[in-house]
Parts: structure tokens; sequence; C-alpha cells
């Protein structure tokens, strides 16, 4: 850029992260702006009021000084797109921390600009169309492997035409791949395997369809009790203690999706590290390969510049939407949106806006609505025509664990699906804490995928254990004024089964090798035993036989233990069990048969 | 350049505002020397714009005359630092940082920004070891790890500075590496400050450190010790491989200085009139705690939280269990029972205990008693809530096995007063209490760790 066109104004303000500008000939909202040449702090106008810039630095403004000089840098905050996100670890702002600590090593100090994208490693790039084909928008003319990803290269917004040279070659991002003679336009266009895109402007699609594939996630409240559908949304709120990162963790680990970008927004430093400590560690079981190589992840823990961690949310979503638009199914989780909702409005109360509920401002609804809608089962612009998704699954801590509070309530417009954490079940160590009374999901047209192409009895499985949980709520205050040995037998069998279905199907030990993912075969399964033992235990209560002898079977206990004890990879030991119970069953069965 | 200023426009204790020249570049957060007729005080730049410089002077305001010549402020070109050393171990300090205890005055090896710099996520490294307070509830159930932030949730009126006392006393790493404890006071008062200090010269203050910010004190040194001690506290543990434990005693009064700051500047306030941006500011002191990789040493904090009215979903507690990882909730109902420490079970978590313990480091059963403690405490108080409707006549056999383990383990594994415990001690008292439910009930542990340590009960 032409030293004398830059654009500069010097800071007649500052306060906290939000610093005033005055002297910029021309600006826009949105632009980027370099704050003071000693310090180099980034930092984006948000507003402009009497030619007076806003701008919210993605720095600490400690030692900023009045009057500093500050250039207005005059493109939007982007993305960078293309061969190398996976498998990265980048800051709210999409700064790489593990270059960051090769800079200023164990902690972060300001002032660094880094590209996120490593520009001098190359890539092997394959070409899918040939000199000649005419493309537009979103076309996809070849593709880079990434691990085990196929990386589609995509032709950008505002360029079509006619291929006039790509070739196959080991290239690094900024090497022209493919020539294209720009329709209306003098100038060929070359295509470079790196794109960009500002984070505030969602990537356009050609049209939404509706969820109907559910996304397994291996854990089996949510798989068989509240599922989510690929391409949908769902939050998971719950007071701390409850293990909302213990979920979001889980899920990022063994959920079905082709890449999964972690957002830590405003959390632990310490939870991060166990993250990117246990990730490289951890197989893809799909492909044998470390998870970390279809993960991104953004770190912006609690103590880095919170402004970033408003960004954070933002930056995330815009790298899942470029691999949506590749055809891929994306997992984003964000913990927590809290968090950058707290974000929002410590900046909010730094401009000075007038509050309204819980000290938030006015737009919080909208800014939500802004994220959560870049999620959903899309049908791609561009050929060869794909399908992708974004599936969002956002922790919300509410504080105090009050639900009514203005975050909570408002993503719970957003969202169809709501796992709500309950600190009386984190206290008895029940996790995940999912209480089965508040939580929802609204993906109830599932079954059909299900029942075709995964297991049978997936609707007829729910709808029994919710008779029995729901059975249970009712009976339980009635059991704890007369005790429930004074409840007629059938009751009983209520209370009791309830008790093993949690015991041995709802709680789940992340920490245990062969339980802390359950394969849908396994969940099913699993669940298939318990009812069997209620349905035919109940028949034979019908028949007069006495409670006490289903509560003394030996079998109860195996079963109860088999969600620890039985690998996926093994499940013949669960036909083994059933096998066992029918014994034990038609044995009771024999026994009274004969008395009666 | 050093431009004195004279016209101070308002005062509103603790902040001072003027207006600025309009060229100077006065740099956001740097040093101010306020001299005034009583001698020179230090303030430091909250805020600054053409219109307004605001200006947060630690001593506070009383005394400092508007439109008189008396009153000369500079801006000095720093920002506020503090001198650190390792002479320090074995010294006691002011919120300020200065010696109190009639000792030499410390010369520093290096001076440092109190403010500190985030580690880098990528560099951390994860808690795995830990770290024997003595105390069961802790130790079993809650285990205390390397780099952890583990506030303790108490109430008034409830023993924690005795609690406290004890882990400082008690507290090792029963690895033969370099350990220092660094005890914070923010807002005791006087008379906690001499029982603590008494308390300490029991075992000896040879690898303690403390810094004591009295009730009295001004507020702003409030704000400003936490930060003092944990500059301190990596100093010592990432530039010579010491494991730091810290103590910060207490954060209620910390929030409530920023509170009354905040206040004062007219912020717009977010809940119970705490500032919006109280969950960072925070995080700024909590997060602090850690471990660098390739780093031998280790910053561990024990924040103490007074819930006002025993409500942990005020906002302090509350941010405060947000951010750490895990808490230690004191009861009042185990307090008034007798129970010392009145460390209430169910509502306590270590998060990170779950990779810290076990073989090798504590003891092979260790996450599965635990768990079964755990387990078989709230089986208790369920069954104690039905007997205490239906009369113990109407409860079953096993029901009264559960009665039996839940009041030897408020009474017995709880109640431990003053002793000190090795974790082979809590767990074995923990396998005895849990012999009084029988093996049949034990399905949370390993078969062969039942084999191994099970004690039978000649009542079963």
């Amino acid at each position: 850029m032409n030293e004398n066109l830059k654009i500069i104004g010097k800071i007649s303000s500052i306060n906290g992260s939000v610093i005033k500008v005055k002297g910029f000939s021309h600006q826009s909202v949105g632009d980027m702006v370099n704050i003071s040449e000693e310090l180099n702090i980034t930092g984006e106008i948000i507003k402009i009021i009497d030619n007076i810039a806003v701008i919210q630095c993605y720095e600490e403004t400690l030692g900023l000084k009045l009057n500093a000089i500050v250039t207005n840098l005059q493109y939007p905050l982007s993305m960078e797109l293309g061969p190398g996100l996976l498998n990265s670890i980048y800051d709210g702002i999409q700064r790489p921390l593990e270059t960051i600590a090769e800079i200023t090593g164990d902690f972060i100090s300001g002032g660094l600009k880094i590209n996120a994208l490593d520009r001098k490693k190359k890539w092997k790039f394959i070409p899918t169309v040939k000199k000649g084909t005419v493309v537009s928008r979103g076309d996809i003319i070849g593709y880079v492997q990434e691990f085990s990803l196929h990386h589609e290269i995509m032709v950008p917004k505002g360029v079509s035409g006619t291929i006039i040279e790509i070739s196959e070659g080991n290239f690094n991002i900024l090497d022209t791949i493919c020539s294209i003679k720009n329709k209306n336009k003098i100038k060929n266009y070359d295509q470079k395997l790196l794109s960009k895109w500002p984070i505030r402007i969602p990537r356009p699609y050609h049209k939404r369809l509706m969820p109907d594939r559910p996304l397994i996630t291996g854990t089996r409240v949510f798989d068989l009790l509240f599922p989510v559908a690929i391409g949908g949304v769902v939050a998971v709120p719950g007071g701390f203690g409850t293990g909302k990162t213990v979920v979001q963790h889980s899920l990022a680990k063994f959920a079905d999706a082709d890449v999964i970008v972690y957002i830590g927004c405003g959390e632990r430093g310490n939870e991060m590290a166990d993250l990117l400590n246990s990730f490289p560690k951890l197989v893809d079981p799909k492909n044998n390969r470390p998870l970390m190589e279809r993960t991104i992840m953004i770190a912006n823990t609690s103590n880095m510049p919170v402004s970033a961690r408003e960004a954070s949310i933002f930056s995330g979503i815009t790298m899942a939407e470029y691999f949506r638009d590749m055809g891929k199914d994306v997992l984003l989780l964000a913990d927590s949106t809290s968090r950058w909702a707290e974000a929002l409005r410590e900046l909010s109360g730094r401009l000075e806006e007038m509050p309204t509920e819980g000290g938030y401002p006015a737009y919080l609804a909208t800014r939500l609505a802004n994220f959560y809608e870049r999620a959903g089962l899309i049908e791609i612009v561009g050929s060869p025509k794909r399908i992708g998704s974004i599936t969002i699954i956002g922790a919300v801590s509410p504080g105090g664990g009050d639900f009514s509070e203005p975050v909570t309530t408002n993503t719970k417009r957003f969202v169809k699906a709501f796992w709500a954490l309950d600190p009386n079940l984190a206290y008895a160590r029940h996790y995940p804490s999912v209480n089965w009374n508040n939580s929802y999901s609204l993906y109830d047209n599932l079954a059909e995928f299900w029942e075709e192409n995964i297991h049978k009895g997936w609707e007829e499985y729910r709808k029994a254990i919710n008779y029995i949980l729901s059975r249970e709520g009712e009976l339980e205050n009635i059991a704890k004024l007369i005790g429930p040995e004074n409840l007629p037998p059938d009751q009983q069998l209520i209370l009791y089964t309830a008790n093993l279905i949690k015991e041995g199907f709802l709680i789940q030990n992340g920490f245990n090798d062969n339980d802390r993912y359950s394969s849908p075969q396994k969940t099913m399964k699993l669940i298939s035993l318990f009812l069997k033992y209620y349905n035919e235990s109940l028949s034979l209560i019908r028949q007069n036989v006495p409670f006490f002898r289903f509560k003394e079977l030996e079998v109860i206990n195996s079963i109860r233990r088999a969600r620890l004890d039985v690998s996926n990879d093994n499940l013949d030991e669960l036909d083994l069990l059933d096998l066992m119970l029918s014994r034990d069953l038609l044995q009771i069965h024999r026994q009274y048969a004969e008395l009666l | 350049m050093s431009l004195i200023y004279k016209n101070l426009t308002t005062v509103k204790d603790p902040l001072l505002y003027l207006k600025p020249i309009q060229h100077h570049n006065i740099k956001n957060g740097s040093i101010v020397r306020i001299k005034t007729e009583e001698g020179l005080r230090t303030g430091q730049v909250l805020s600054v714009s053409h219109e307004v410089v605001v200006i947060q002077v630690i001593e506070g305001t009383f005394g400092i005359g508007v439109g008189t010549d008396e009153t000369e402020i500079t801006f000095l070109d720093e920002t506020y630092l503090v001198g650190v050393s390792r002479e320090m171990i074995g010294r006691r300090f002011n919120g300020m940082g200065l010696p109190i205890d009639g000792g030499a005055p410390i010369l520093p090896e290096e001076m440092r920004r109190i403010e500190g710099e985030p580690i880098n996520p990528t560099r951390r490294a994860y808690p795995r070891d830990v770290i024997q307070t003595g105390i069961s509830l802790f130790d079993g159930l809650n285990t205390l790890i390397r780099g952890q932030k583990l506030p303790i949730f108490t109430g008034q009126g409830l023993p924690h500075n005795k609690l406290i006392a004890q882990i400082v006393n008690n507290a090792k790493v029963r690895t033969n590496e370099p350990f220092v404890t660094i005890f914070c006071g923010i807002g005791i008062l006087a008379e906690s400050a001499l029982y603590f200090q008494n308390k300490f010269e029991e075992r000896g203050t040879t690898r303690l450190i403390s810094f004591i910010n009295l009730a009295s004190d001004p507020t702003i040194e409030r704000l400003i010790v936490p930060k003092i001690a944990l500059t301190t506290a990596e100093f010592l543990a990432f530039k010579h491989d010491m494991h730091v434990l810290i103590i910060l005693s207490d954060m209620t009064s910390y929030a409530e200085a920023l509170r009354e700051v905040s206040n004062i500047k007219g912020e717009i306030p977010a809940r119970k009139g705490f500032p919006g941006y109280m969950y960072s500011d925070l995080a700024s002191i909590y997060e602090r705690a850690g471990r660098i990789r390739g780093k031998k040493g280790s910053i561990t904090q024990i924040p103490v939280v007074t819930m006002p009215n025993d409500d942990i979903s005020h906002p302090i507690p509350d941010l405060t269990g947000y951010i750490t990882e895990g808490q230690i909730v004191l009861s009042r109902e185990f307090h008034q029972k007798g129970i010392f420490p009145p460390i209430y079970p169910l509502a306590s978590l270590s998060r990170l205990m779950k990779d810290a313990i076990g073989e090798g480091s504590t003891r092979e059963d260790h996450s599965d008693v635990a768990s079964q403690l755990y387990a078989a405490y709230n089986n208790f108080l369920q069954i104690k809530e039905l007997e205490s409707i239906i009369g113990s006549d109407s409860i079953t056999l096993v029901d009264k096995k559960y009665l039996k383990f839940g009041e030897l383990f408020e009474n017995y594994f709880t109640n431990q007063g003053e002793t000190e415990r090795s974790f082979e001690e809590t767990l074995n008292i923990a396998w005895n209490i849990l012999g009084e439910i029988g093996k049949g009930e034990l399905v949370r542990i390993k078969k062969e760790y039942i084999k191994k340590y099970f004690v039978e009960k000649r009542s079963n």
C-alpha cells in the first residue's frame, strides 16, 4: 500500500478495550485498524459517531497512549480459508497459538500480526475439472488431500468464466493453481488455494433442507432420548459443576461428523490444555487417525482479551461454513455462549449503551440469532451438487444456575433441542447430568432413518423409557410418604426399573474405556435388556408373582454393570446377558406356574 | 516530559478527575504521582480521553484539595511494576508489597508488571500431580492438584480460617521438590491476621510468604494485593521451578472493592451492582494458576469466597465457580453438628482429580473408592429422609447399613479435627466405613480392589 494513501487518525479516548479515534478521512463500520505504531494492537470499528470511530481492541490496552496513531486498514475482520486449517489451534481472531508461542514464549504478549495459514507449506493440488470448463461461484475445481479429508477448492464469489489454465502439482497457498477468463472483466482471475471471508457475513447457500438424519453422538441419553439431527441446533445449559464441558469434550471426541470446530470461548485454560493434550492421542474410530486431524480449535480463555472472545464465535462459524460448502458435515461446539454474551455485555457497557435485562444490550437476541441461524442442512451453491451441514451445540452457563436469565431464555428461542443439566444429578455424580424432565428435542422425525439404517425399535424404546421415567417421577413422592415397600408391586417394579435404567443406562462414565463411547448398537441392545426385564417381570407380577423375586435376580447386577464391562466390539456379551435374563425369568415363571 | 497538573475538577474517593492538555500523550494504566500538603500519594490512570483522565488513588483521596495550588499531579510514563525476589520467602508484607515484619527491604531480582500476561493455552501442561492437604475430604474426595484453582466456599461464622491455617501448615507435595505457600490476605480483620500469624508460626514460616491487606487498609489495595502475590508466585514457579500454593482470603472482599470502584466510576452494573466485567476480572486472577510445559514449577490457588447470606448463586461464588476447577463447600449444618472441617461432600467437587489420582500417585483404588463414597453417602441421605417420614422400623436391613455408614462418614471420615492424614490413611478409613454396607453394594469399585482392600465387618 502506498504510504501516502494511509488513512490515519489519533486516539482521543481509551476506556478498557474500547477506544475512540478522531481524524479518519473515510471509514466504515467493520474496518480493521492497527492501533499505535509502538504496540501494533488490532482493532475493529464498531460504531461511528460524529466522525469519531469507536473501536474495540482485540488486545490489552494497558500502556496505550492518548494521541497514538491509528491506521485504518480498510478491510473487514476476515478468516483465512484454505488447506492447513485442520489440526490448528487459534485464538479468537484466528492467530495460531502455536506460532505465537514460538514468538513470545509461554505467555501471550500483544501486538502480534501472524497469518493464520502457513505460507510456505506445499500442498498437492489435484484438479477435477479441465481447461475449457465454464465455472462459476461455488464450483469445485479440484482438491487437496488434507489428512483424510478431501479439501475441495472452490471458485470464489464474483468469479465466473472459462478455465484457461489448470494443472496438478505442489503449490503453496498463494501460488496460482488455475486461471479463469472472467466474464465481463478484462483481467483473468488467478485462483489460489487461499481464500478469505469476513466473519460477520454468512456465506451464501442455495437452499435450506429439513434435517432428517440423526447425528450419532455416542452418548446414550442423547442418541436415544434427546436426539439431535445433522444440521440441528442444541443448547446445553447448566450451572457450574454440572458437566457442560465434559459433555462438549465427549461430543468433540465421538460425534459422527467430518469436521469439528471447537470454540473454547472464555473458558478455563486448564480445560483447553486437557483437550490439546488428549486430542492428538485419541483416535477417530472411522479411520484410525488422530482426532485432532479433523478438528479446528479456537482457544480464547477467560483471561484473554474480551473483544476477541466476542469475535471467536463468528470466527468459528465462518470456518465451519467453509467446510460445509465442500459438502461436509461439520459439528460446531461452542463452550460457552454465555461467556460470549458477557463479552457483548462488557463491550456494550464500555460503549455506555442503555442496558436491558441483566445488563445485557438490547441486541443480544439478534446477535444470538445471527449465530444460531448459520447452522442447518444446506444444499450448496455450485457444481457438483452437494449437501453440507453445520450442527451447533452451544453450552450456556446461566448465572446462579437460573434458567430464566436472558441468555438461556433467548437461546431457547433459536434451538430445537435443549439438554438441561441438573445440579442435583451432578451432586449425586449422575453424569451426564441431563435432566429428563426439563430437556427436550424437537427432532422427532429421525425415527425413519433409525429404523431403516441403524437399528430397529428406536421409537418404541423411547416411548417405553419415557413412560417408565415419567411414572417414576409421579410415584416418587408417594413412595417418600409411605415407603416404597408399601406400594403395589407393579409400581415397585417401575421404581426399581427406573433406578436400573439410571444406573445402568443413563449414567455414562467418560473416563471408562468401554463406557465413554456407546455405539448405537450397544445403546439399543443395552436398553432392550432393561425393557425386557421390565416387560416380562410386569407380566409375571400381574400373575401374582411377588416383586421381591425380581429384585433378587443375579443377572441384574451384571446387566447394571454391562455398560462398563462390555466393550463396543463385544456386543455378543449383551446377547448372552439377554439369554441369561430369559432363562432366569423363565425359571421364576416355572416355579410359580406349579404353585398357582 | 514531566507536566505538572493543578487543575483537578472532581474528587470522588478513591477517584480523581482532571482535563488533560490536548497534546499530552498520557498512557493508559500509567502511574500517577500526587503531591499534597501531607506528602506523596500514588495513583493509576483508569481511563483517559481528551476530555477527562480518571485516576484511582491507592491511599484514598481524603484531604486532596481542588482549586488549590498545593495539589500537584504528574503522570509517569510507566505502568505499575513490582519487585520480586527469592528473598521474599519467609517474609511478611503489606498490601503494596512492603515488608511489615521489621526485616530489611527486599532487593528485587526482577521488576514485573502486576497484571501478568495470559498463559498461552498451547503451552499449558495439564495438571496431573497431587498435593496432600492432610484433610480426608480434600485428599480422598476432592483431591487438590498442582496447577489447579480450587476455591473454598464458606459463610460468615464458619471456621474457614482454622481450615486454611491447617492446610497452610500441612500441605505438601510428597516429592522432594521445592514447595512454597503464599498467603494473601485481602481485607481481613486485624484479629484474623494475628490468628493466622500465630497459627503459621506453630509450624514455622520458612516456606511461607504472607501479603496482608487489612480490612482497614485502602480499598484500592485489595485490588492490587492478589496481583502482587500472583506476580511473586509466577516468578517463583516459572523462573525458579517451585511449586507454589497460594491462598487468597477473601475474594469476596476483592469483588466488593471492584464493585465499589465501578460504582464510583458510574459504570452500568450487571447483577447485584457488580460490574459486567467481573467475570473477566476474576478470570484474570484465577487463570494465573497452572503449569507450563517444560517447566517444573506450578501455581495452585485456593481462593476463599464468603458466600453472602450462604447463597451459592450470589454473583461472587457463582462467577468464581464458573472459572475455577471445582469448589469445596462448607456446610453450616455440619458445623452445628460439631463436625470439623465442615466440608459438605455432595456440593464439593475437584474437576482435575480424575486424571491425577490412582496408581503411582495416590493409590490404585482411589478413584473407585471416591465414586463409591459419593454414591453411598447420597444414598444415605435419601434413606435418612425416608426414615424421618416412615420411621426406622419400616426400613430394610440394607437401608439400616447405609444409616450406619452415613453416620460414620460424617463423624469419623469427615470429622477429623486437627489431625493430619496421609492419602493411604484416608483411603483405609474409607474402606473401613464402606465395610458397613457390605461387598454386594460396592458396584462402583472394581472387583480386584474389593478383594484386596475390603474390610469385613462382623455384623455382616
